[in-house]
């Protein structure tokens, strides 16, 4: 492909970024429609049970209250659970909202109070009596181990690798053995923005302004529950404040809002508090043993890695947990496992680098575990046990740059200052720890669609359905198509995040770069070849015969790239067009690309913590990021996303935890006091680097995507850190003050 | 979040006479408490009176030396007044250790002595909690209880009061001034809040019918020898596991006198007058700290998941006298510990 250096690499700030600083950029709870009404959810306070009655005259009995609607009164809804799938769902039986009086799960939404304000349809939601017949739920992942179960049915087979080699034979054989336990709990994404929707309704027409990742994903879901034609419903979410995976299915807010509004034929707004976000999908907790063997000299002959995670009652969540256990490392034997548990909770949802976050937080701190037992430096260790091919296909690589990612990090963090024993570097009072762990995560691209506009005027248009969270796609696909037709950035507007507009895959597993950004490569070119016809048109055109293959258009100039000489300006072919230029495409990857080779970004991650271990107090000092991703196509916005998931790394690491209290299957900590992310004061300095890596393979622009591949091996680099800094492994995220004083300190004898 | 009325009082006069006849309104200062607690149907007072239009937003100098700081003197106002960050730095660094700059911008004096326990519990009103409502259990002994108490707790409530300003307060023997229809009156800090007991309901001793008008701070300052020491689960913006007020008097390497106040570990800010008075006359050395922390924790009784905060209170303190001793109080912005 001909591009050169227009656009694309440029660290270009966020072409939305005004819009969204001066508050003209609207989210899905700010839009507005004649005679609005407001939703309020009501939850269920307990955890399993059924409802047996429902008192709403209370609540209708307030003025300015329209409807309380609940599974006994609701308009007609299929029993199918078939109906309520989406394209992310797992297997199972999706959640029907209000179908029936059967409770699932606390907090589960029972009804839906709506009023002519948001002020009564709250007050009037605290006086909806609900009665329950409860049941004991379980939510104990650790009473369930005996239970575990391989899925039936897989979510992608490709997360269970087969077994290779003899790994307890091996194992057995191992001059060096380690076998440790890790433990994961319940995260919550908890985006800044909370969900809300907005169903607009125009006689018979349903437009629904979602927060969502996936604006088809929802269209879909809205026609298939409530039977209507894929005309009648147009779902929008132009601006998403943030997701991390919980906008990847619809969420029961777009439900509610769009049931008012067909059971009212009236506009009908809902939107979740803070601590109903916490009654959506989460990150699953895990427990997980990992096996290694190895030589005396670090090189690993066997690995070994189950996971349990736990999902719901109702559907069969999995996640990629220990694929990378079988794949990363050059090793003969490897037995990767992964089982559920069912518990009464609602079915977990996929959160930045679902399973890789987790996995590799196991595998990496095993890897560190195994430094320290045949006595290798942790990066030499990772280096011995390099691999060119991806372990669990047998495959070649399309393009690894993670050695690269381990030497310019290392250089970077000066690694080299580390001394070996554990509680061996101090500065003051404080213990100082020096850790590392690789990241990997897989570089996707999914068939997407996309449509380009030239018009006379010399703006370019671009449309896909694809979503911006907060990552930079709208920046990234102006800078596209700016280089693609040697545009100036201003001159193009980007439209996404519309039903309406060629279709694309939710906006998730880093595809979306690779994806939307192949398509908008192809809808491109497809003008290019439309802007050489009339170019050769032109009476003398010194571009007459040239092959569009041979043409670059850059700098305002239509040139033919073997012989620039041969150019005129863009401006004239522009101007003489009589109409718009138009191309749509579909974009999908090359086929053999994908069977031939395994696709990868990786990364290494260099952790420096500082501990007052008497306190217990903990600070992460600084974190040095080196990715390797293909191409960067901005890397101010790339940095960004690693920025953003290195702080998601050190809240895993540190902080985040969603506890249950058993009692009552209730999640307890919903809502920002007390369910702790990391604040400016946990998170100092971070540094980012992208090692070059030419990737040809995966899509026309050698991009990889960035948005996961800053979590993964992060809280590992920490957790091993700690360990270099105190001698204690806490083997147990989040790593708290408690965990700390205890492994030091036996239980002391002030007990109740 | 039930429905209510809003009315703004014009001055103490009106706003007593106004809760007087309200049996379920509440005064409402910067609403950063209580209208989290209304938002969740903890709290349900039919009419707020808004008394944020009342004269006490000022700091006078008393007749002995002190300090009298209004009720309505904003927390962010209050740690960076010169008289304070200059004659009671302790003060000013207690409430720089707590929440937010934001939430302090908002946050009253007064409020901030009001403010409620942050027990999961009390929060959930789809858990049993005695304080919110009596006699429906307590949810947190045997249920998530990390943030509990450890000393004072009474069988029907283990929480803690949450506040950071409070302790200081407590340990720099502060006055709290209230006013009712029927006069005014002063409580002592170190009595302002209760215990438990069988009545968790009741977090202090000032009545419904009562305002805070003002806060008094004594002329005993302890500008040398001072620190809060706050330990919690992230580095800013959590509420304390446990924190140490602490302030010392030396002369010639031996203490003359001491104070430790505690916060996070029971249902007021914990002092405890022996422990104080064991330092009086020894060096300031870790020896007599340690026996003094041992001291104040005598009794101690932790639950599941907030044992740890026994040893870790005993560190606390000790490391919080040196501080105090060496005069190189923790400072709230660089997080290193010193
Ligand atoms: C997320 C979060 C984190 C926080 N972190 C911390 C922390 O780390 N440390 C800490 O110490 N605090 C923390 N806080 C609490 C904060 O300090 C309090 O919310 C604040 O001090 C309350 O003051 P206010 O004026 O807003 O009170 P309001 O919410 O207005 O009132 C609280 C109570 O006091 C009553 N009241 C107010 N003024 C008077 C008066 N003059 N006379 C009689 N009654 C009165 C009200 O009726 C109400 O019952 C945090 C708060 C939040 C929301
Ligand atoms: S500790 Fe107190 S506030 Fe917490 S649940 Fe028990 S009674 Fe309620």
């Amino acid at each position: 492909m001909s591009v050169g250096t227009n656009s694309i690499g440029k660290p270009v700030s966020r072409i939305d970024g005004p819009a969204k600083v001066t508050g003209r950029a609207k989210y899905a709870a700010e839009f507005s429609a004649p005679g609005l009404a407001y939703g309020v959810v009501v939850s269920s306070v307990v955890a399993k049970g059924r409802i047996i009655s429902i008192d709403r005259s209370a609540a209708l009995a307030v003025p300015g209250v329209i409807e309380v609607f609940a599974h006994d009164n609701r308009p007609s809804l299929p029993s199918s659970h078939e109906k309520y799938t989406d394209q992310v769902a797992a297997p199972g039986s999706p959640f029907r909202p209000l179908y029936d009086g059967e409770i699932l799960f606390s907090g589960q939404p029972v009804a839906l109070v709506v009023a002519e304000e948001l002020e009564i349809a709250r007050f009037a939601a605290s006086l909806v009596d609900i009665r329950y017949e409860t049941e004991e739920a379980v939510t104990d992942l650790d009473t369930q181990i005996d239970q575990a179960f391989e899925p039936p049915e897989k979510r992608a087979p490709d997360w269970d690798p087969p077994a290779r080699g003899d790994v307890d034979s091996a194992l057995s054989r191992s001059p060096t053995r380690i076998r440790t336990e890790y433990r994961t709990p319940v995260e919550h994404h908890n985006p800044m923005e909370t969900f809300g929707s907005t169903a607009v309704w125009n006689d018979g027409r349903l437009t629904v302004y979602d927060k969502t990742q996936g604006a088809p994903n929802c269209q879909e879901y809205l026609c298939s529950v409530f039977g209507l034609a894929k005309d009648k419903v147009r779902v929008l979410s132009p601006y998403v404040g943030g997701a991390f995976g919980a906008g990847l299915r619809p969420n029961y807010q777009l439900f509610m809002a769009a049931l008012a509004a067909i059971g009212l034929k009236r506009s009908v707004r809902v939107t979740l508090t803070r601590q109903q976000m916490f009654t959506l999908g989460y990150r699953p907790q895990t427990l997980q043993t990992l096996t290694l063997g190895a030589e005396n000299d670090g090189r690993l002959v066997a690995v070994k890695h189950d996971a349990i995670a736990n999902t719901s009652r109702f559907e069969d969540y999995q996640e990629p947990t220990v694929v990378w256990s079988g794949a990363l490392y050059s090793c003969d034997h490897s037995t990767v496992t992964s089982r559920l548990a069912r518990l009464d909770l609602f079915t977990p949802c996929d959160m930045r680098a679902p399973g890789g976050a987790v996995g590799m937080y196991a595998l990496e701190s095993a890897m560190d575990e195994l430094s320290y037992a045949v006595g290798v430096d942790p990066l030499e260790l990772r280096l011995k046990n390099y691999s060119e091919r991806d372990q669990n296909k047998n495959r070649p690589i399309s393009s690894k740059a993670l050695k690269d990612c381990y030497l310019q990090g290392a250089e970077r963090f000066g690694w080299s200052k580390r001394r070996p024993e554990p509680r061996s570097m101090r500065e003051g009072r404080e213990l100082i720890g020096y850790g590392m762990a690789t990241g990997i995560w897989s570089a996707f691209f999914v068939p997407t669609s996309a449509r380009a506009i030239l018009a006379p005027d010399g703006t370019l248009e671009i449309a896909c359905a694809t979503a911006d969270i907060g990552t930079g796609t709208y920046t990234i696909l102006a800078q596209i198509g700016a280089e693609m037709l040697g545009l100036p950035l201003d001159k193009v507007i980007v439209k996404i995040g519309d039903s309406d507009l060629p279709s694309a895959p939710v906006e998730g597993g880093s595809w979306t770069a690779a994806s939307a950004g192949s398509a908008v490569v192809e809808a491109c070119k497809g003008i290019r070849k439309e802007l050489l016809k009339h170019a050769s048109a032109i009476n003398s055109s010194p571009l007459q015969g040239v092959d569009v293959a041979d043409v670059t258009i850059v700098d305002g100039q239509i040139r033919m790239t073997s012989d620039p000489s041969r150019a005129m300006p863009l401006s004239e072919v522009v101007m003489g067009l009589k109409e718009p230029i138009r191309s749509e495409v579909s974009a999908a990857p090359d086929e053999r690309a994908l069977e031939e080779y395994s696709h990868y970004a990786h990364s290494a991650v260099f952790a420096e913590v500082r501990l007052d271990e008497e306190l217990g107090m903990l600070r992460v000092a600084r974190v040095v990021s080196a990715v390797a991703a293909g191409r960067i196509l901005n890397p101010k916005t790339a940095r960004s996303q690693i920025l953003g998931a290195v702080v998601g790394g050190i809240g895993m690491a540190l902080h985040e935890e969603t506890v249950i209290d058993h009692r009552y299957g209730r999640f307890m900590n919903h809502n920002l006091a007390e369910y702790h992310v990391p604040v400016h004061a946990d998170v100092h300095a971070i540094d980012v680097i992208f090692v070059d890596e030419q990737e040809h393979r995966l899509n026309p622009l050698g991009v990889k995507g960035v948005g996961e591949i800053g979590i993964v091996g992060t809280a590992a680099a920490i957790a091993n850190a700690v360990f270099h800094a105190t001698g204690v492994r806490v083997r147990d995220l989040p790593i708290t003050i408690d965990k700390l004083l205890e492994l030091r300190q036996p239980t002391s004898n002030h007990a109740a | 979040m039930i429905d209510f009325d809003y009315v703004r009082a014009n001055d103490v006069g009106d706003a007593l006479s106004q809760i007087t006849k309200h049996q379920a309104a509440k005064f409402i200062a910067g609403g950063t408490n209580l209208i989290d607690l209304m938002k969740e149907d903890v709290e349900q007072p039919t009419r707020l009176i808004d008394i944020t239009g009342l004269p006490l937003n000022e700091i006078h100098e008393t007749q002995t030396g002190g300090l009298k700081i209004g009720a309505l003197v904003p927390n962010s106002d209050l740690a960076y007044d010169e008289r304070i960050t200059q004659r009671y730095p302790l003060l000013s660094s207690a409430i720089l250790a707590g929440a937010s700059p934001q939430l302090r911008n908002m946050a009253s004096t007064g409020g901030n002595l009001l403010q409620r326990t942050r027990c999961l519990y009390f929060y959930d009103t789809a858990t049993p909690c005695n304080k919110r409502s009596p006699g429906s259990g307590c949810g947190a002994a045997e249920g998530f209880n990390r943030m509990n108490a450890i000393l004072g707790w009474s069988k029907s409530c283990i929480a803690v009061h949450p506040s950071d300003m409070c302790v200081a307060l407590s340990a720099l023997d502060a006055v709290v001034h209230v006013s009712s229809a029927k006069g005014d009156r002063a409580i002592n800090s170190t009595d302002f809040h209760r215990l438990p007991g069988d009545t968790p309901e009741i977090d202090t001793n000032l009545a419904r019918d009562e305002i805070i008008t003002a806060v008094e701070l004594p002329s005993e300052k302890f500008a040398r020898h001072y620190s809060y020491l706050k330990i919690r689960d992230r580095l800013s913006y959590a509420f304390a596991l446990v924190s140490v007020a602490a302030a010392l008097k030396i002369e010639e390497g031996a203490i003359t006198c001491a104070r430790v106040a505690l916060g996070g570990v029971a249902h007021k800010p914990w002092r405890v007058p022996a422990a104080e008075q064991s330092l009086v006359g020894e060096l300031a050395d870790r020896k007599a700290f340690s026996s003094a922390a041992d001291i104040i924790l005598q009794g101690a009784i932790g639950f599941a998941h907030n044992r740890f905060k026994i040893e870790l209170a005993r560190r606390a303190i000790v490391r919080a006298l040196e501080q105090a001793a060496a005069g190189t109080p923790q400072s709230q912005s660089v997080k290193v510990i010193v």
